[in-house]
């Protein structure tokens, strides 16, 4: 049985607890509105992006000179897998999910004798996956100094991404991440980078209009000129989404927190009411049995 | 009075532009080209100089893209671009990064080919930074 003072002493940390995770709660809330809004300025240039490319990639499908960003290097036996996660923890599920799903993937392309390759950004992928994939980590990419993620980083992993695949490193390319659905819910992501896949957009159904464009330089060096430009786009949505999803995560997993130590002050506290209240009643009874003695 | 149209300039990080405009310049890889109201469908990459937008007012505002294409089609002008900052933010120290950046490519390159790309970037970077000091 603890004694009064131990109880004090544990509802005082509790408390201080308390009041910490309730902070972080609100700091991450401010963030998530930040990301949220980085998220959406960033969103009207990927989709113009998607489906200006969409539009090109229709009339190169399956030709025999078509970049070999779009048509792969003929094989699939060496897979990059790119993990992004957050670079700090006490986010709930968050880094362990992307982990997972990345952790999943790459067993089982070890299963079908496939090579993996794993290129990390962020130290909390890492940290999950060294232990039982650790020999397959490349590089791990750390973006801990960088506040507020900027076109600029994404553009750099783009671009080691890109002269990996010049040199012929990779095959296939994928990148996970984790979708920002809503503050209770992000979707772990596997999206494949390279070769590149495009959705038959409208561009599919008016093909007439493909036909009327004018193109300088011709057609085939503006998609040899967007393509690589697109992966680090990806990238970059890839790291606001991941950016977003972190923050509300981390709302969430806090907001849970300073629940579960408000219950836990409520139990403490009736703990110690009863303890405090048989004490007294002891004494009354040593007293008042004393007085009969007497 | 001129005609407006649709103009949107984008960069990844935020729409910088979105209204209605009556003439814009765009520095294409080819040669600069103005679209006006009802330009033919057209696609162009973009070399890194200033984009010159005329507003329903008359003034022009300039603003320094990289990077990028312009796509002409029937709703308007869209220009996607990597990086674009309106001429009054840039920083001449921005530029000279940009053009010593440019330069190390240079040095760095290994092949013929990519040589000549990144000293074209460079020319044109030290194009700009003339624009800018004119102005």
């Amino acid at each position: 049985m603890p004694s009064l003072k131990d109880l004090r002493n544990r509802i005082a940390s509790v408390k201080a607890t308390q009041k910490i995770t309730k902070a972080m709660q609100m700091v991450a809330a401010a963030k998530l509105r930040r990301a949220q809004e980085a998220a959406e300025a960033a969103r009207p240039y990927a989709e113009r992006m998607e489906s200006v490319l969409a539009n090109l990639a229709v009339a190169f499908e399956g030709r025999d000179d078509a970049p070999k960003l779009m048509s792969g290097t003929g094989n699939d036996q060496v897979h990059l897998l790119v993990v992004a996660t957050a670079e700090r923890g006490l986010c709930g599920g968050f880094n362990t999910n992307i982990a997972k799903l990345a952790r999943e993937k790459a067993k089982s392309l070890i299963a079908q004798g496939k090579t993996v390759k794993i290129l990390c950004v962020g130290k909390k992928g890492f940290d999950a996956i060294k232990r039982d994939l650790g020999q397959h980590v490349i590089e791990t990419i750390e973006l801990r100094g960088v506040k507020n993620v900027g076109f600029s980083n994404a553009d750099e992993i783009g671009r080691k991404i890109l002269s990996l695949y010049e040199n012929e490193e990779f095959d296939v390319c994928t990148l996970f991440y984790a979708t920002f659905q809503s503050v209770i819910s992000q979707v772990p992501t596997a999206q494949q980078l390279i070769p590149a896949h495009f959705e038959a957009s409208e561009g599919t159904s008016g093909e007439g209009a493909s036909s009327v464009y004018e193109y300088e330089p011709d057609e085939a060096e503006i998609l040899a000129d967007l393509l690589p430009r697109n992966i680090s786009v990806q990238v970059f949505r890839a790291l606001l989404e991941n950016a977003a999803s972190e923050q509300g995560a981390r709302m969430s997993a806090m907001d849970n927190a300073t629940r579960n130590a408000g219950d836990m002050i409520d139990k403490l506290t009736i703990n110690y009411n009863r303890q405090r209240q048989a004490q007294i009643t002891t004494e009354l009874i040593e007293i008042i049995s004393g007085a009969e003695a007497l | 009075m001129a005609e407006l149209f649709q103009f949107e300039l984008v960069s990844p990080e935020r729409q910088l532009l979105s209204e209605q405009v009556a003439e814009v310049v765009v520095p294409g890889t080819e040669g600069e080209f103005g679209v006006l109201k009802n330009h033919s469908p057209f696609m162009s990459t973009i070399k890194p100089g200033i984009l010159k937008v005329r507003k329903d007012g008359g003034a022009w505002d300039e603003y320094f893209v990289r990077g990028g294409f312009a796509d002409v089609a029937q709703g308007g002008l869209t220009v996607l671009a990597e990086q674009a900052i309106p001429v009054t933010e840039i920083k001449k120290e921005q530029l000279d990064q940009a053009i010593q950046n440019a330069e190390e490519d240079v040095a760095d390159a290994k092949d013929d080919d990519t040589k000549q790309k990144a000293e074209m970037t460079v020319s044109q970077l030290k194009d700009v930074a003339e624009a800018l000091k004119a102005a």
